[in-house]
């Protein structure tokens, strides 16, 4: 039942199926983004409250979203290389960390920009912005624990077991805001009902989104074939892949 | 069972014990980890007598007062149950306005005011273009907190002349 699976699961399969991917991905993000960064610092209308200054959202929102999203799909991979024994699921983990770790780094550096007009500070101890933080340290900990070990197969394990245990501060850090009490505003766009934003605001942020996923992808697309390529450097078929390249 | 199935349950397994005493830790902790106290809160005495805490509440319309010729500012916070007067020397962030919500950093002092080193504004999660909040507002919609909303940049807090 699985072969088919397995048979799309393997490395040289992945290897031409992420090249093929990669610039569709990133194609469709630059215009995208191109879109949502013109129309959202251009034609986006101030906000009441806190005039131009809203419009680092554009930056800061995305990027949390993919931080999010990115180690979802980080300890999804790990978590399925661990079960069912798919190596390139842990290559896929590897791919994505440090993705997921630029991503977590932006959100923290544009909240801590648009904190200090906004909120009077760079940063407080506030529940959402401490459980960003530890998101971070999940990260850093992921990477360094793959390369820890003597023995590859040892560090993908551990890392991958990591990942999937850190996932539980994924909901902490989406529902921090309505826990506890905090100084961070609640959810605009991820909330049951309405999104909290007018729409000219609004589908500018959405197109960011959609950019950073898209970009997202395919840099992850990109960091796969340099992970796999790597990991299978003794396989035969990468020797000829190798010949056919230097021959041409 | 299957070697799989084994491998699924036992990451399924750590992943729900440590999932399950997160989930107690939070718990937990809603209770006794406080960004900051409402002043309902303080009222009933729940807040720390002699250390530093927070307070969030909102600013009461035409309670703050200003010090002529110096920084201390003085405002009245309230959660619409019950209030608490504060005072505070220093730069007000951009978005401390009456009607905003904002948390001061400080400690009770004996006159039972607050005195604050530290004021963070919050705001909500709202964002819309200036004359949406303005049309609101005339047409009394409870959403949007009464500000100065024709203004597209932030505005200082008006000093009462009185």
């Amino acid at each position: 039942m699985w072969t088919w699976f397995y048979k799309l699961a393997s490395p040289p399969a992945v290897f031409r199926t992420a090249g093929r991917l990669a610039p569709w991905f990133l194609g469709a993000a630059a215009l995208a983004i191109a879109y949502g960064t013109v129309d959202g610092l251009a034609f986006a209308p101030p906000d009441y409250q806190q005039g131009d200054a809203f419009r680092i959202v554009y930056v800061h929102a995305p990027s949390a979203w993919l931080s999010l999203f990115a180690y979802v799909s980080m300890a999804l991979a790990g978590g399925i290389a661990l079960v069912w024994r798919i190596k390139v699921g842990h290559a896929v983990a590897a791919a994505a960390a440090p993705i997921g770790a630029s991503f977590t780094v932006l959100a923290l550096v544009t909240g801590s920009l648009w904190g200090r007009p906004m909120w009077g500070t760079y940063w407080a101890w506030d529940p959402r912005l401490t459980s960003e933080l530890i998101l971070l340290f999940l990260y850093a900990g992921v990477m360094s624990l793959r390369g820890a070990f003597e023995e590859a197969a040892r560090g993908d394990r551990a890392a991958a077991l990591l990942a999937v245990v850190g996932v539980v501060n994924v909901p902490i850090i989406h529902y921090s805001v309505q826990w506890w009490n905090s100084l961070h505003q609640g959810a605009t766009v991820a909330k049951i009902g309405k999104p909290a934003m007018a729409p000219s605001m609004l589908w500018p942020l959405l197109a960011m989104l959609l950019g950073f996923m898209l970009f997202y992808g395919g840099v992850l697309c990109m960091r796969l074939r340099g992970e796999v390529l790597s990991r299978e450097r003794q396989a035969a078929w990468v020797r000829e892949l190798m010949q056919a390249r230097s021959e041409r | 069972m299957t070697p799989r199935r084994k491998r699924l349950l036992v990451v399924l397994g750590i992943l729900g014990g440590v999932a399950a005493s997160v989930t107690l830790a939070v718990m937990a902790s809603r209770q006794n980890i406080m960004f900051y106290y409402d002043p309902t809160q303080i009222a009933a005495g729940q807040a720390p007598k002699h250390k530093r805490f927070r307070v969030g509440g909102m600013v009461v319309k035409g309670s703050v007062a200003r010090k002529p010729g110096d920084l201390t500012v003085r405002f009245v916070l309230t959660d619409f149950a019950h209030e608490i007067p504060v005072q505070y020397s220093g730069v007000l962030p951009d978005l401390f306005r009456e009607g905003q919500g904002i948390i001061a950093h400080g400690s009770l002092g004996p006159d039972g005011a607050f005195v604050a080193d530290e004021v963070l504004a919050k705001h909500d999660e709202k964002y819309m273009p200036p004359e949406v909040a303005a049309s609101l507002k005339a047409k009394g919609g409870g959403s949007v907190p009464a500000q100065p909303a024709a203004a597209p940049a932030p505005q200082p807090p008006r000093t009462p002349s009185g």
